[in-house]
């Protein structure tokens, strides 16, 4: 027969406990879980993104309801213990439910500490802790403008961001000078300060709040020096205490916390207690990680195994508000007895500082650049001696200094590597070994290490390393996705030499895992089919991309752009009036020049578009597919006093000559009328700039992610030859890139050398171009196509609304 | 449960989906390669992508937001990501191809 579990508390540790009860005892226990909050167990920490506006509620869930179902638990969200009847090992809520236990933990977590001012019982006083307080914000950012923190600490200036971002005037007051003075020394808090200033935070330091002010509703605080602030919501973050009174009503001994020992027990058998809500060694913690640690003590003494019980932990803080980078761990402030190297860049905005005892590494300060932390963590947990190569630590050295190897084979296996899914480095060492994990994602599947935050990334990359070695990490052949092991080149050999001409048989033939392949084959498949065959193979509009298939652009609310095609940008006042009429007509939300020098109609329902585009009577702008997006042009020497040659002519040509035709990534080219490029051509896939007789032809060039200018391809004398050397790069482009692969990063892997050698005899060039041409020849404006076929028309209409009765 | 007709069979191309508003209910329908008819509300549970507009592979959509993989015959999310969509009972009837659908008699009185 089963024992009964029940856990009190909804949160990160407690659940947390249980799953790992789950995996190492998985019999052992029937459990029932109560949870004040209505909601399953969620990510705490991540609450700052939801109200940043990084997540939402739904990203930060960490065990669904299906959770619960599939391992046969009880929950009971929504209703607040109220009893523990320790004697007769009963459980019982407000609500009236009780449940019998053999084994109890309490994991009530922590409640805010709220100030007790005068009129803090007042309409838009809240804390920052749940999902509903961060309901309440997102509800009064909507009414009300200005927001005051009280709070200039983590959770505070957390707080203050995510204000920040609804569109309130933030300001935040602070008791101390320093923000952040729990975890930052007077340097590092200044920086801060004038980091966040320039987002836009107002700081009022060193004052005391002494009354809340306004009648039924919050309108402002005054402080101990008699000055106010007006205000319409304030947010109290000023820390957090034990929520231990229900604990202390069952007759569980307490003290700031409820008090256990290192195997999380209390005074009272069968009674346990993990997380914010207890005391270990006089010392509450309020981060994720050491929770975790005393989860997994917890986890296993209950499932019957053996353990070291727990010895409390050391800190670190990680700040999550965008743009600074914050971290922080250890004894950070100077005393008598430590000495500190730092390193100071008020123009770079970065600080860091390493304290040293003894010739141990204590504590750390990061503002700025904290990719060190991890690494400086470790140092600290492991207290290694570092005497004579304390300037190495943080300034580098001929190699001596320990490297990321050394430190991950000192960390031992129970550590934790992920603070935020609690998963040690023994987790990530036999997800490797046994699961045949090789990269940063593979672990993230099996074991959910960096699924949170993302901040332990390059410490799992390095033990990745250090398990299989620098040439073991990802050597796995990588096919072009996860359907097979074959790479680009056996797949399009595959299709020549077997004349495949659909994706079925290529799956079929070449042996493809999932018998229908994926998103990433499927439109890949399709494209490598169209430039082999272009006659024999029949475009699959299953296998586009949703843009592709509805030639438009979706966007996040399940709308779409439209954007006409306008030749070299180069438009006329009746087609401004016709594009104006159908934006008035279909009551567009929102009209926008692009950069490319386009006309964007967005907010489109899926349903208008067709009637848009007959009404518009325009081709279509492809400003959504893998294909030529648009060609920019300067005025060049029509109106220009500069200019060499006329740009418009020769950007509208080349746009209609090479139009609606796929290719491996979209591609974008520019004509300018002289060197001062204008148009921006030299970061372009494909750019051409005049030049006093003649044109320059650029190519390689990307002004996205990662810039990148073009490289010179050629030198020609007249138009001809310009579209022929663009026509030629364009079809040899799409004959050898991957499918996704911007021309930027396939002529950095082709090189440039080999580009020039295959188009540098004019048969080779003539040869490319016919091809390219017989390409283009079978394309047709896709707009109209589907505005004339009822079938394709159709799929733009929902099934009509069914008749009840 | 009550069933209710929403087309016919050859209105949904294979491996494609349409969209039917059933009260305040939004449905994407699905046909497989195999003839099979699937559907399921028409929202990720993610950022609330519209699933009808994803890539069909065997009983799989890739939603087209941020390619999240849904399984058609339960609605369940596929690893490394979590999740579940709510899934609807449908029929093709044998002879004459109507399409039933089994809805929750307060899921459409809502309209």
């Amino acid at each position: 027969m089963k024992k009964k579990l029940v856990l009190i508390g909804n949160g990160m540790a407690g659940v947390n406990c249980i799953e790992q009860i789950l995996k190492l005892a998985p019999n052992r226990y029937d459990i029932t879980i109560f949870g004040s909050e209505p909601h399953p167990n969620y990510n705490r920490i991540m609450l700052s993104s939801v109200l940043a506006g990084d997540a939402d509620i739904n990203d930060i869930v960490i065990n669904s309801w299906d959770w619960y179902r599939e391992n046969n638990i009880i929950i009971h969200a929504g209703h607040t213990v109220s009893n523990i009847d320790t004697k007769r090992k009963i459980v019982s809520t407000e609500s009236g439910i009780q449940v019998p236990y053999d084994d109890v933990i309490i994991a009530t977590g922590s409640l805010p500490f709220m100030l007790p001012l005068p009129g803090a019982d007042k309409k838009g006083v809240i804390a920052f802790r749940d999902i509903k307080d961060c309901e309440t914000m997102f509800e009064t950012a909507k009414k009300y403008k200005k927001a005051v923190v009280i709070g200039g600490g983590l959770l505070g200036l957390e707080a203050a961001r995510g204000l920040l971002n609804l569109n309130m005037e933030v300001s935040v007051v602070h008791s101390n000078k320093i923000l952040m003075n729990r975890q930052m020394d007077e340097t590092g808090g200044i920086m801060l300060q004038k980091e966040l200033q320039q987002q836009g935070m107002k700081f009022l330091l060193g004052k005391n709040t002494e009354k809340i002010l306004g009648k039924e509703r919050v309108t402002g605080l005054r402080f101990s020096d008699g000055s106010e602030e007006s205000a319409d919501l304030v947010v109290m973050a000023i820390g957090i205490k034990p929520n231990m009174a229900m604990a202390k009503k069952s007759g569980i001994e307490v003290n700031r916390g409820i008090l256990v020992n290192d195997f999380m027990e209390t005074n009272i058998p069968n009674v346990y207690s993990v997380g914010e809500c207890v005391e270990h060694r006089g010392i509450s913690y309020g981060l994720v990680a050491p929770l975790y640690e005393q989860a997994a003590v917890l986890a296993k003494k209950l499932a019957g195994l053996e353990t070291e019980g727990y010895h409390g932990s050391v800190v670190s803080t990680k700040l999550k508000v965008s743009g600074v980078d914050v971290f922080s761990a250890g004894q950070f402030l100077d005393n008598v007895d430590t000495r500190a190297v730092r390193v100071q860049d008020e123009f770079g905005g970065v600080y860091k500082k390493v304290v040293i005892r003894g010739g141990k590494v204590v504590g750390a300060v990061l503002f700025g650049d904290i990719s060190d932390g991890a690494r400086l963590f470790a140092m600290i947990r492991s207290g290694e001696d570092v005497t004579g190569k304390e300037k190495e630590i943080l300034l580098g050295s001929g190699g001596s200094a320990p490297s990321n190897a050394d430190l991950i084979a000192s960390m031992s296996d129970d550590e934790i590597v992920c603070g935020c899914n609690g998963v040690s480095k023994g987790a990530v060492v036999t997800a490797i070994n046994e699961k045949g994990c090789t990269s940063v994602n593979d672990i993230k599947a099996c074991t959910k290490a960096s699924a949170s935050c993302g901040g332990c990334k390059p410490l799992i990359a390095d033990v990745l390393t250090y398990v299989l070695g620098a040439d073991g990490v990802k050597t796995v052949k990588e096919g072009i996705c996860g359907c097979t092991t074959l790479s680009r080149d056996e797949v399009v050999e595959g299709i020549r030499e077997m004349k495949l001409t659909t994706s079925k048989e290529v799956m079929n033939v070449m042996g493809w895992n999932n018998p229908e392949g994926c998103s990433k084959c499927r439109p890949a498949l399709n494209y490598y089919l169209g430039m082999v065959w272009p006659e024999d193979h029949e475009d699959e509009r299953e296998s586009r991309f949703v843009n592709e298939r509805n030639h438009a652009n979706i966007q996040k609310d399940g709308t779409y752009s439209v954007v006409p095609r306008i030749y070299g940008g180069v438009t006329t006042p009746q087609d401004l009036k016709k594009i104006a009429d159908v934006a008035v007509k279909y009551e567009v939300p929102l009209v926008k020049i692009t950069g490319g020098q386009r006309i964007d109609l967005l907010g489109v329902k899926k349903e208008d578009l067709p009637s848009m585009w007959t009404d518009l009577d325009m081709p279509s702008g492809y400003a959504y597919g893998k294909t030529l997006r648009t060609v920019k042009t300067c005025v060049g020497s029509t109106f220009c006093r500069f200019g060499t040659q006329d740009s418009m002519a020769m950007g509208i040509e080349m746009e209609k000559r090479f139009e609606r035709l796929s290719t491996p990534a979209k591609f974008k080219m520019a004509v300018s009328g002289c060197p001062r490029n204008c148009a921006e051509a030299t970061i372009k896939d494909l750019g051409v700039v005049a030049i006093d007789g003649g044109w320059e032809i650029h190519v390689g060039g990307n002004g996205g992610t990662k810039v990148r200018v073009t490289d010179l391809l050629v030198k020609v004398k007249t138009e001809e030859e310009v579209l022929e050397w663009t026509g030629a790069y364009m079809q040899y482009y799409r004959e050898t890139g991957k499918y996704n692969e911007r021309t930027a990063e396939w002529l950095e892997r082709v090189g440039l050398d080999t580009i020039k050698a295959a188009l540098e005899k004019k048969e080779d060039r003539l040869a490319l171009v016919e091809r390219i041409e017989l390409a283009l020849s079978l394309t047709q404006d896709p707009w109209k196509e589907i505005v004339e076929t009822d079938k394709l028309r159709t799929t733009f209409e929902n099934l009509p609304i069914p008749t009840m009765n | 449960m009550k069933q209710v007709k929403i087309g016919h069979i050859s209105e949904i191309e294979s491996m494609r989906s349409r969209v039917i508003f059933v009260g305040d209910l939004e449905i994407a329908l699905f046909k497989l390669s195999n003839g099979e008819i699937k559907a399921i509300e028409n929202k990720c549970p993610h950022k609330a992508g519209k699933l009808s507009e994803g890539i069909v592979c065997d009983h799989h959509v890739f939603c087209p937001l941020h390619d999240w993989k849904i399984d058609l015959n339960d609605g369940k999310v596929q690893d490394p990501d979590e999740g579940c969509v709510v899934s609807f009972k449908v029929e093709a009837d044998a002879e004459s191809g109507d399409l039933i659908l089994y809805v929750e008699e307060k899921a459409y009185q809502a309209s």
